[in-house]
């Protein structure tokens, strides 16, 4: 059917996989073991999206294992990842203090990390209130 | 007891004396582009008369941490004395066909993606050793970006003084006010590090964030 003009259209999307992981499944992993389940995920094209977010030693740690894997990897070209907050009204510094205990064990569950292969996600756009999951061709 | 007194005054007093004159590790991070070396640069030469590194429009131009030792900065009276660490931009993706765009060639393009990973990896490494950060934010850009959130968190967690500078404001999509609403608890400088505007007001947040080491 012929698009009317004006007529929004979703494109084509040939297909992805999002999997989401409750936090209660790596509540009681270690740094190692969370980058590792995460990479494995990651490694089979899917855009991961985790319940919580990462410590930030890990979310920095999960970068340098990424960066150490461009050109190890067959068309690995590293990650997008972005974190939405429930508290956006809320100063990032008071989410760090509020959340420093859960930052700790990792955590702070009104919170969901996105993380997809850059292979499949460009870029994850976040302004305060939204977030533009934008894929490649 | 007194020969005791006496050797912690004394410890107190020099001790006291060589940590007012220890060099302050200060490092410069941020995603790439935003204007890093440009700033140390411009520190640099303001106070040393020698520039840190090379600049360009290519992202990823800083590829290796650069050093520049005992710089010390004049300010109002106050000096003080830095080691200048200027780090590679961190990112979370690197793809050698970016390069390709700003006609380099295709095996330099390779090279150079490698280098720019290896970059980032020394980058992170090198924020256990840091004792103050200039995070260099580019102004026109959103600062809602999940790199400039670990980087920061990460300094939390690590307790480091921060100083963010928003780059480039010579340039008419600049937004500083973003930059401030989006990271409220800390001071803001806006500046341009090409056209070395507003540096004093730098330096003076320089001088006032590092009394928080």
């Amino acid at each position: 059917m012929a698009k009317k003009r004006g007529e929004k259209s979703l494109g084509k999307i040939k297909g992805f996989s999002l999997e989401f992981i409750p936090f209660s499944e790596i509540k009681h992993l270690n740094s190692d073991e969370r980058i590792k389940k995460i990479l494995d995920i990651i490694f089979g094209n899917n855009i991961l999206l985790i319940q919580g977010r990462l410590k930030p030693l890990e979310e920095t740690r999960l970068i340098g294992d990424t960066m150490a894997m461009i050109g190890h990897v067959n068309n690995f070209k590293g990650i997008e990842l972005a974190v939405i907050s429930g508290k956006d009204e809320e100063s990032m510094f008071e989410r760090f203090k509020r959340n420093a205990a859960n930052m700790i064990s990792g955590g702070d569950l009104e919170a969901i990390t996105i993380i997809g292969p850059a292979t499949i996600v460009k870029e994850i756009k976040r302004n305060p209130k939204k977030i533009d999951l934008i894929l490649n061709k | 007891m007194v020969l005791k007194i006496f050797t912690n005054f004394f410890k107190r007093v020099i001790g006291g004396i060589f940590k007012n004159k220890k060099e302050i590790k200060l490092g410069f991070y941020g995603p790439p582009n935003a204007g890093k070396t440009s700033l140390a640069n411009r520190i640099c030469k303001d106070f040393t008369g020698e520039e840190i590194g090379s600049v360009s429009k290519i992202p990823h131009e800083t590829r290796s941490v650069q050093f520049k030792e005992k710089v010390q900065i004049e300010y109002k009276g106050k000096k003080m004395t830095f080691k200048m660490v200027d780090t590679p931009g961190i990112a979370t993706k690197i793809d050698y066909e970016e390069f390709l765009k700003y006609k380099v060639g295709k095996n330099e393009a390779k090279k150079r993606a490698k280098e720019a990973t290896q970059g980032i990896i020394e980058s992170i490494k090198w924020l256990d050793d840091m004792d103050m950060v200039v995070v260099v934010l580019d102004a026109t850009e959103n600062p809602y970006n999940q790199v400039n959130i670990t980087i920061l968190g990460n300094l939390v967690a690590r307790k480091i003084p921060v100083l963010i500078v928003a780059n480039k404001v010579d340039l008419a999509k600049a937004d500083i006010k973003k930059i401030e609403s989006a990271f409220p608890e800390y001071e803001t400088i806006g500046i341009s590090a090409k056209y070395g505007e507003n540096l004093e007001e730098f330096y003076e947040s320089l001088f006032r964030v590092s009394k928080q080491i």
